[in-house]
């Protein structure tokens, strides 16, 4: 019993710590490919005895520092509560959402069969969605907490958009769910293990492209980033739903804004890109399709699961990275048209031809 | 169900949804309807009803109550400063509420120890409160009360529309 207490919450501290070291280090990458992208230098401020290379260290280390004994400023006037519920209830559902990722598979330790991920649950896509679709309080709560025009506008125009975009999303889930049979992410995974025609791995990208498409577009307006960044619009709304916040607060706006980054590479890597699954390698080592066999340990094989995951994590967060800074913003009823007029009819539509499919291969 | 936890999630429901009816701030008041519908959902998790806990969360946590502070904010209302003043409010507000509680009270005595349809025999499933068995007797048991279901919102959608198309014409 005590163990088991024990690997929980280590589990958990892991996660916790990988999330929000990743959504730190983005907020350093995504200032170094601006400026690339931008053809400027960025960023270079800080240096360690002179090592030019620091700027990681800037982010991870200094940027906290500095924010942490900045004053915090409270306008007047404000709901004193609220205005400091609302960062935390900003940064609470990304973080405890990506407790359902698989990182690799179980492990057997000891005679003890350990899931790697922080919470195994078998309606772990619903338990994503739900606490997903909290993510709006936030920035709900913020815009109006802050007693400012600016702010409210944020706050309406983000929970329209967050509530919208849910719906596409949802629906292309739905047929991830209806591929896969299964609502267990460990079980989408472990699905995505065989190969199709004996060389292509059988990821979800493969099987459902559209839904992919849908997921990563609904996923980066849920995030609120570029091209459907209105509800923050800097050039209309100075900083959106959270103008009035400062220090520590504004901080962890920032930080949820990359862990939200952060979480939908892991979702997109889990449904569609294979979660843990490396091509070719099993429990055992690698069969390689023209025969060849290599034989590797167990250790190894779940090391380079984990690595498969980090790999696929990160080159969606660039990809995101790389979107954010090279598409413009959409006007708002752009934005309101593409995701109910674009997205939903689409989502449907493939919905339905999964379910013929479905069924014409069930008989 | 540990009856500890029952009564601590009890306690923070029932103090949660006083606070929905007790808070002159609209915007408090939809805030507890949140953590109400969360406290609900964590009490399906009590019952082994997990599909029930998160569709509670998604669809009520997570959009209906969105949408009400949406339209809070739409409308900026800030403090209901005419509150629920009037007698004649208070005296129908606790018509209806007496009603409603003695519908309750009539079903719970009349449905004391048996089931809804009939009696549970040889006690709870195993399967109990899971996606496959619910979504089973969904799709047979209960097809035609789930599809009339699905009608009744569809003419709701359409009749909203209708209403909000005559005030922009």
């Amino acid at each position: 019993m005590g163990i088991e207490i024990a690997i929980a919450v280590l589990k958990a501290v892991v996660v916790i710590l990988l999330l929000l070291g990743l959504a730190g280090m983005l907020g350093w990458v995504e200032r170094k490919g601006s400026a690339l992208i931008q053809d400027r230098i960025g960023a270079n401020r800080a240096s360690v005895f002179g090592f030019a290379g620091a700027g990681l260290v800037n982010t991870l280390m200094a940027d906290p520092l500095k924010f942490l004994v900045k004053e915090d400023l409270v306008p007047a006037h404000v709901d004193r509560f609220l205005h400091t519920l609302a960062p935390c209830v900003n940064l609470f559902p990304v973080v405890v959402a990506f407790a359902a990722i698989p990182f690799a598979d179980t492990v057997h330790i000891a005679g003890r069969a350990i899931e790697l991920q922080a919470v195994s649950i078998n309606i772990g896509l619903l338990y994503v969605l739900a606490m997903m679709s909290l993510g709006v309080y936030g920035v709900v709560l913020a815009g109006w907490a802050s007693n400012d025009r600016l702010s409210l506008l944020g706050g309406i125009r983000g929970s329209a958009q967050m509530i919208s975009y849910e719906i596409g999303m949802g629906l292309a889930l739905v047929s991830v769910v209806m591929t896969y049979g299964t609502l267990d992410l460990q079980g989408i995974v472990r699905a995505q293990g065989h190969l199709i025609g004996g060389w292509l791995p059988a990821w979800g990208v493969f099987y459902q492209p559209l839904a992919c498409l849908i997921f990563l577009i609904a996923g980066i307006a849920e995030s609120k980033r570029n091209p459907f960044d209105m509800p923050e619009g800097e050039s209309e709304l100075v900083s959106g739903y959270f103008t009035e916040y400062s220090g520590i607060k504004y901080l962890m706006f920032f930080m949820s804004d990359f862990a939200e980054v952060g979480l939908v590479a892991g979702l997109m890597t889990t449904l569609f890109f294979g979660g843990w699954q490396v091509p070719y390698l099993l429990a055992d080592g690698f069969h390689l399709p023209w025969g060849a066999t290599v034989a590797l340990p167990g250790l190894v094989v779940t090391l380079l699961q984990v690595a498969s995951v980090m790999v696929k994590v990160l080159f969606f967060c660039w990809l995101q990275i790389l979107i954010r800074w090279t598409l413009p913003r959409l006007r708002y009823d752009q934005l309101m048209a593409f995701g109910w007029k674009g997205l939903l009819p689409l989502a449907l539509a493939n919905v339905l031809v999964t379910a013929m499919v479905v069924l014409a291969v069930q008989g | 169900m540990s009856p500890v936890v029952f009564m601590m999630m009890a306690v923070l429901l029932v103090a949660a949804a006083l606070g929905v009816v007790l808070h002159r701030s609209p915007i408090r008041s939809a805030l507890s309807l949140v953590v109400t519908m969360f406290l609900l959902a964590v009490m399906f998790l009590l019952l082994d009803a997990h599909m029930v806990a998160a569709l509670q969360v998604i669809v009520y946590a997570g959009a209906v109550v969105v949408l009400f502070l949406f339209v809070i904010m739409l409308l900026n209302l800030r403090e209901d400063a005419r509150a629920m003043a009037r007698a004649s409010k208070v005296v129908a507000a606790l018509v209806c509420g007496g009603l409603f509680l003695f519908a309750v009270l009539w079903f719970l005595v009349s449905a004391a120890g048996r089931g809804i349809d009939g009696g549970l025999e040889g006690g709870v499933p195993a399967t109990f409160g899971s996606t496959e068995l619910l979504a089973e007797r969904l799709f047979t048991q209960f097809l035609f009360a789930f599809e009339v279901t699905s009608v009744l919102l569809l003419v709701a959608i359409i009749g909203a529309v209708v209403l909000a198309k005559r005030k922009l014409a």
